[in-house]
């Protein structure tokens, strides 16, 4: 259609069928196309089965869409295990004709062929199915298994194209399946039939870590998220991490909480943190960091509020050794069970691990303040776009359940912290830059409020005291122009 | 299906006819031109080799499309061999005669013609 090509302003958006499947349909604007066939493809356990099954679920259980299930791999009670182990039971679903699974064994050494023939059978079975149910959905997973059973591809070939045609002409949203293969992004080439819309799957291991990536290679008629995104599957199903997506949708809440730090309240308005913000705390190491989180995690356990601790550096009882060296002790709040430290080393697992870990530890401990320390170490783990991702992900979600949360983020450059996080800090409410100044041969720590949305707050760098009574911020001594730290400040506020 | 595993029963005096005996079924979808090739050419195969010994039922999908289940039924037409056991199917209008005798194990595999 040459025409649509050089006009595209005209083209109309086209109908869609959501998927139900977190973040998907926010990638593909709305779901797959309606109607119409769309080819899910990549290597063996790569999530293609679960994503086709979660889109016939969700379609006969929230979309009033029946669905049909065409297996040429696993029989079905194999896919009926399979569904169940991830709380997606199809067999409800099955009994009230909402569903229809069918299993198409291929035994390739049973069949001889004798002459002509072409695929009315399977035609006349999906037929039979998709009136049966009333589907408005189709899954094949995967056809590509035909080229196994029978031998003339040329017909296989003839009557693949006819049957995606038949798809089309039947009206419903289907999900063809097809394995990775060498040459082309599927092993028989399915691409060539079925270009409405291509999503790729990818599971690949980066440095011993499992990570999944979903990528819409294709969307005709449609915008589409081109970039790859990583996406998860857990006891829930699969949901998909859009790299640019933000719900900013929250509720905010005027409310104010301590920062632990009395210097450090005072420094933003004198009252803290706004509730359900996300703070920033970078700085390189050795700056104070995990002090500022431990106080910030301690004082909400003072008001009695629930706190969840990620540590991503240090176990839990490092933690609390090293903090109570600066008078912190945050045993009685373990013990009360108002704090809970997660320790884990971030190349434990992808991803995509940590991040439904932290998902389901939030959604099971309901903390109103959480700490991840550091949010850095997390980017060994991943390249930092998805860091970025997971993030924006993580922040939102605890945004819509009006949690604050403190990141803290290990920064090598000394100088200029600002520049290695500047991508994150986007996304935070409120910047805190701790430095250790090396000057007149000694080092100062010294902290500074680079922003804080919403709020008055000072602008100058405080001099930054970790000492066994807590932690002190002091205030500017100016002399001649010049704000005085470390032993200047001292030798000045003494003079001989 | 090999009957050692199995309890070994007095043989029935029919298991030699059973071994003889053909039960086909032949799967077409509706009257076209290659669905009465592969009926007639089931028939001349039948009355050639199988005189006596056969029984042949012809299921039309379009009348019974649930029964393309049962029998794993994809390519159309497709030949099944029901008895005797082991189970064979035979895609195809059966013109190769050759192989449909060979699928119907009424000819040696290595029928290799030099």
């Amino acid at each position: 259609m040459p025409k649509t090509a050089t006009r595209p302003a005209l083209v109309q958006p086209i109908p869609k069928s959501p998927t139900g499947i977190q973040g998907l349909d926010e990638i593909t604007g709305g779901g797959l196309p309606r109607g119409r066939p769309t080819l899910v493809c990549g290597g063996p356990g790569c999530g293609k089965t679960i994503l086709s099954m979660e889109f016939l679920i969700n379609g006969a259980r929230k979309f009033g869409e029946p669905g049909v299930f065409l297996s040429f791999e696993e029989s079905i009670d194999d896919l009926t295990a399979n569904f169940a182990s991830l709380g997606l039971d199809p067999r409800p679903l099955s009994a009230r004709k909402k569903l229809s699974l069918d299993y198409v064994r291929i035994e390739p050494n049973e069949i001889q062929e004798t002459g002509a023939y072409d695929l009315d059978g399977l035609f006349i079975r999906l037929d039979h199915a998709i009136n049966s149910v009333g589907a408005k959905r189709v899954v094949l997973d995967t056809i590509e298994t035909l080229f196994s059973g029978l031998s003339d591809t040329r017909v296989l070939r003839a009557e693949l194209r006819r049957l995606f045609d038949w798809l089309r002409t039947k009206g419903v949203t289907a999900i063809v399946t097809g394995e990775r293969g060498d040459g082309g992004m599927t092993r028989h080439g399915l691409e060539e039939y079925i270009t409405d819309c291509v999503i790729m799957l990818d599971h690949r291991v980066v440095e011993q870590n499992a990570t999944r990536r979903l990528r819409v290679v294709k969307y005709r008629g449609s915008t589409h998220g081109a970039n790859e995104s990583p996406f998860f599957i857990d006891e829930s199903g699969l949901s998909v991490l859009p790299i640019a997506s933000l719900g900013l949708q929250h509720k905010v809440s005027p409310g104010r909480l301590s920062t632990g730090v009395q210097d450090l309240d005072a420094m933003l308005g004198k009252k803290g943190y706004f509730r359900g913000s996300s703070i920033l705390v970078s700085g390189s190491a050795g700056t104070g960091k995990t002090s500022l989180a431990g106080y910030f995690a301690e004082a909400a356990c003072r008001r009695r509020e629930p706190a969840l601790y990620f540590a991503f550096e240090e176990s839990a009882a490092q933690i609390v050794r090293n903090l109570r060296s600066i008078g912190l002790d945050l045993e009685p709040c373990l013990r009360k069970s108002l704090l809970q430290i997660h320790a884990a080393r971030p190349t434990t697992s992808g991803l995509e691990g940590h991040l439904s870990a932290m998902h389901r530890l939030i959604e099971e401990n309901k903390p109103r303040v959480v700490v991840v320390d550091p949010i850095s170490n997390l980017i060994s783990v991943g390249t930092s776009i998805e860091v970025k991702a997971m993030l924006a992900r993580l922040i939102d979600f605890m945004k819509v359940k009006e949690m604050t949360a403190l990141f803290t983020s290990l920064t090598i450059d000394d100088g200029h912290p600002e520049g290695t996080d500047v991508g994150i800090s986007s996304f935070m409410d409120t910047w805190l830059v701790l430095r250790n100044i090396e000057m007149n041969g000694e080092r100062t720590r010294t902290l500074d409020v680079i922003k804080s949305r919403g709020m008055a707050h000072s602008n100058q760098v405080r001099e930054f005291l970790l000492t066994s009574k807590g932690l002190k911020l002091l205030g500017v001594v100016r002399h001649e122009g010049r704000v005085l730290i470390g032993s200047e400040r001292t030798a000045h506020a003494e003079p001989r | 299906m090999s009957p050692k595993s199995v309890r070994r029963a007095p043989k029935p005096r029919r298991t030699k006819k059973a071994a003889d005996f053909f039960e086909l079924r032949l799967y077409v979808a509706g009257q076209t031109a290659r669905s009465l090739t592969a009926i007639a050419n089931l028939q001349r195969i039948c009355d050639q080799h199988l005189e006596g010994r056969y029984r042949m039922e012809v299921i039309d999908l379009l009348d019974r499309p649930q029964l393309a289940r049962g029998d794993q039924i994809l390519a159309l037409p497709t030949l099944v061999r029901k008895l005797p056991e082991p189970i064979r199917k035979l895609v195809g209008d059966l013109s190769d005669t050759e192989r449909a005798l060979v699928g119907l194990d009424l000819r040696p595999r290595s029928s290799g013609k030099s």
